[in-house]
């Protein structure tokens, strides 16, 4: 065994380590560092364009006077759908997997289907929406429209949430419920829900904040991108953030681009501001077990 | 009275107290035996892991329950308040008395057992509420909401616990920021706020150290005078100071079953024997 | 049994509870409810997927009676809005959708992998718990906002490289769409490499090998499974991806291969009809569910090719 080799061939594998890792790291941070370019650049267009008046003026023609109070009052009106719907269609689906469901093939099929449906392009949830809440149940272009289809659309992300968070409650609480007497709904709701409920709040508000950036269900369902009133019901039409964005970004006007960009960074606050208080739910609650 | 390998059968049964207020009780019952198990068996799943157990169990006493890991003493006092249907795939048969009444009888519903039986598990489990919901716990399951009486239950219960003085400033911390035995004494409490008939303890110093151990003792040493106890232990010498009767399990088994003093200084058979002396487990 | 305490008490817990215990009902009617209304909600969830299957089914029937089926998968032509030559071959979108596919891949799967590796062998505790959730940002920007990316900074930023790129092509979309995938492929890809237990690298590292060699040699191969899953679910993201390619993409079906010009993929194609408002009832109407079913056919597929592989060929340490 020549020794000398072994040792400049060792030299040289841990150059290619050493080479190999930065690499790594920069491959690592490149789409961090892609994501910041391209949101400065974004935020550069949006300076000058981004003021009181953006927020509180309608779309208009002009893109002097084009506001997002339709779009960011429409996020709001959706939200108010989608969050107490995909919220019990989650929880609910999660707990009775979690503490109900035998394990049979039944409940493993609820499961993959579950973890099938998170996979359904969210278009294909549209065309969904499109036949059944749109023209078969009559719906049409509405809030109420709109707001099912986020919550089909949704939902598996809370059941996954809300599952990891009720398996995540220690078996000796429950025991200790059911030693006193209580019934498995009393244990359910006094100790497995409160004790989950972080957990599950995170997920939703990660849902709710998907349903909030979506934009291409909305765009099948029909609703406008350009409205000038508010809705007064959840009947009524309505558009949102995403869908403004959409149409600013396609209109030929170079003026039009900061609008976009001015809608972006808007959207983008927005999402920051729901994500921090998933955030903050997380960290308060974090130690408990 | 008693199936064990012993003729040690002579325990009179006790008439401490009165027998009264039981809403279950049926004639036939033997005045101060609070369980009576006539070959009650077990098996999870292919497992046969209780084999023709005969206990008689009786009111205000500390009964223990020893012998080596895996010998089925933590089920048979599972079995006592139905917890251990809790695990997949188990199967019982036999006879189970709680006062007289079969608890496996459909008409019981297993809530109603449970709420006269207490039970303290091997790791301090507190809900993760405050001090006070924690005690509440139980009275509210039961439909008990009046703010008063609540609180009333809370403090006799964490007096009864030995706990009062320690936490009646902070009633409304999280239970977590209590030390493991405190947390233990909580549960404890937690177990006593609806006034059970009997009080099921699971290994319940195993993870505390020796100070809490000490603690939890003479609590427990309070508590007989009011309750009945049944404690499992892995401590020999716990069971030497702590109980009344003994019952020595190995394999499913009971071995022997007699007065502490007499299975400790005396044991019939010869393997409680070598158990007591360290030679196994 | 008496009242067990040494105090004065007015009154007696056991008391009231049994006496709770004969009066309220309203718990166990509860007891008997809440299964079966949590059922109903779980079994919901098949309901939708019906849904989506059975809805996409009949308008697709409803298609292929007004056009044949023999047309829509062999002809390399789709020409809808064409009153006298009208063919609705799907092959055109279906390339398109691949074209960006692909380049998103091209560009996701090595930047991915080599963040999993990185994350997985290289980082230490402190950096992963700063790097993982700031890739999770990635993934939750909004897809528009990435559309906007495509087309408004990047494409003219290639512009100046590739000077006959179009306004509208292939290249961009995706090598934005591949920024956005990056974050499911790292993950994943990083949950099944430390899946991977350290006995096995230090069985590698006690032999002399470099950090480098065992993750490439020892863990990648143990994690095979699980990074051939990952990748798979990035493609059918990417082709599921809608508003990106909507935007930057173009709406030029044309059945070609060429990234730099404009091209259509399936979804793009679905959105150009549902924003143009087609009459209900009309053949291009009716071609939307079917270009849906081949979408949702196609990641269907592969979703459960995904689960099998990572199920199936699952390493058992």
């Amino acid at each position: 065994m020549d020794k000398l080799l072994v040792s400049k061939r060792m030299k040289g594998r841990l150059v290619q380590n050493a080479i190999l890792q930065a690499i790594f790291f920069f491959a690592t941070v490149l789409g961090l560092i892609a994501l910041m370019l391209l949101l400065s650049h974004v935020v550069m267009q949006a300076i000058g364009w981004l003021d009181g008046d953006f927020l509180n003026n309608f779309p208009s023609r002009r893109p002097e006077e084009a506001g997002m109070k339709s779009g960011l009052i429409g996020s709001l009106w959706l939200m108010m759908i989608v969050a107490p719907v995909s919220f019990i269609l989650g929880v609910g689906t999660a707990i009775y997997l979690e503490e109900y469901a035998l394990k049979n093939r039944f409940t493993a099929f609820i499961q993959t289907n579950i973890s099938n449906l998170t996979g359904v392009p969210s278009i294909v949830f549209g065309l969904l929406g499109l036949t059944i809440f749109v023209r078969e149940l009559g719906l049409g272009r509405s809030v109420l429209a709109a707001g099912l289809t986020m919550s089909l659309l949704v939902f598996p992300v809370i059941v996954v949430a809300a599952q990891e968070a009720i398996r995540a409650v220690p078996q000796q609480l429950r025991e200790a419920s059911y030693a006193m007497g209580a019934t498995k709904w009393q244990t359910i709701c006094r100790v497995v829900l409160p004790a989950a409920l972080p957990g599950m709040l995170t997920g939703a508000i990660l849902a709710l904040s998907r349903a909030v950036g979506e934009t291409a269900p909305l765009v099948v369902l029909g609703i406008p991108t350009f409205i000038a009133y508010l809705p007064s019901g959840v009947l009524d039409t309505f558009t949102v953030m995403p869908l403004q964005i959409y149409n600013w970004t396609g209109r030929p006007q170079e003026e039009f681009q900061h609008v976009a960009a001015a809608g972006i960074v808007v959207l983008l606050g927005f999402l920051i501001m729901m994500n921090s208080v998933a955030v903050l739910i997380r960290n308060k609650f974090q130690k408990r077990f | 009275m008693m199936a064990t390998k012993t003729k040690e059968t002579k325990v009179a049964p006790l008439t401490v107290g009165s027998t009264a207020a039981m809403p279950t009780a049926e004639s036939g019952e033997a005045k101060g035996v609070v369980y009576e198990t006539k070959d009650l068996n077990l098996w999870y799943g292919e497992h046969h892991a209780l084999k023709h157990i005969h206990l008689t169990i009786y009111e205000n006493k500390v009964t223990a329950i020893i012998g080596p890991s895996g010998c089925g003493k933590s089920t048979y006092i599972k079995t006592l308040n139905r917890m251990v249907e809790l695990v997949p795939n188990v199967r019982i048969a036999g006879h189970l008395a709680y006062r007289g009444r079969n608890i496996f009888d459909p008409s019981y519903p297993v809530e109603q057992l449970r709420t006269q039986i207490g039970m303290v598990f091997q790791k301090p489990n507190p809900f993760p509420k405050s001090i006070y919901d924690n005690i509440a716990y139980g009275p509210r399951i039961h439909g008990i909401r009046n703010k008063k009486v609540l609180d009333e239950i809370v403090e006799k219960s964490l007096r009864g616990a030995a706990l009062w003085d320690e936490v009646k400033d902070r009633l409304r911390d999280h239970a977590y920021g209590l030390s493991g035995g405190q947390q233990q004494r909580l549960c404890i409490a937690r177990c006593l706020a609806i006034e059970p008939d009997v009080i099921l303890m699971d290994e319940p110093t195993s993870a505390l150290d020796p100070i809490s151990t000490l603690k939890i003792e003479e609590l427990i040493q309070e508590l007989k005078k009011q309750y009945s106890i049944i404690i499992v232990t892995h401590n020999m010498q716990q069971a030497a100071r702590i109980s009344d009767k003994t019952a020595f399990f190995l394999n499913g088994e009971v071995i022997e079953y007699a007065e502490t003093s007499k299975l400790f200084s005396n044991p019939a058979d010869q393997r409680t024997e070598d158990y007591i002396t360290g030679r196994f487990g | 049994m008496g009242i067990p305490t040494n105090q004065e008490q007015p009154f007696s817990v056991r008391e009231m509870i049994v006496e709770n215990q004969r009066r309220q009902h309203w718990p166990k009617r509860m007891e008997k409810i809440a299964p079966k209304l949590l059922f109903t909600l779980a079994a919901l969830s098949v309901l939708v997927t019906l849904g989506i299957l059975f809805t996409l089914l009949f308008e697709t029937i409803e298609f292929f009676r007004r056009v044949s089926i023999v047309e829509f998968v062999t002809s390399k032509e789709w020409l809808p809005w064409n009153e006298e030559h009208g063919s609705f071959g799907v092959a055109p979108l279906v390339t398109g959708t691949l074209l960006t596919t692909g380049i998103a891949m091209l560009f996701a799967v090595p930047i991915g992998l080599a963040s999993a590796i990185y994350l997985s062998e290289y980082a230490s505790e402190r950096t992963r718990r700063i790097i993982k959730p700031a890739l999770e940002v990635l993934a939750g920007i909004p897809t528009i906002v990435y559309g906007f990316f495509a087309l408004t900074i990047v494409t003219p930023l290639l512009q100046n490289v590739i000077p006959d790129l179009e306004i509208f092509n292939a290249l961009s979309p995706g090598l934005v769409m591949g920024i956005m995938i990056i974050p499911m492929i790292a993950s994943l890809s990083e949950d099944a490499m430390s899946a991977v237990p350290n006995s096995i690298r230090e069985g590698a590292l006690a032999l002399g090998a470099t950090k480098l060699e065992v993750a490439l040699k020892v863990v990648l191969p143990a994690a095979a499974s699980g990074v051939i899953a990952s990748v798979i679910l990035g493609i059918s993201r990417a082709v599921g991806e809608t508003m990106i390619v909507a935007v930057a993409g173009g709406s030029s079906p044309e059945f070609t291969f060429d990234v730099t010009k404009s091209i259509q993929t399936l979804t793009a194609y679905i959105v150009q009809v549902t924003t143009g408002d087609a009459g209900y009832g009309t053949t291009i109407y009716y071609s939307i569910y079917a270009v849906g079913m081949t979408l949702f056919l196609f990641t269907l597929v592969m979703n459960v090719l995904a689960q099998y592989i990572s199920r199936r060929f699952r390493e058992e340490y």
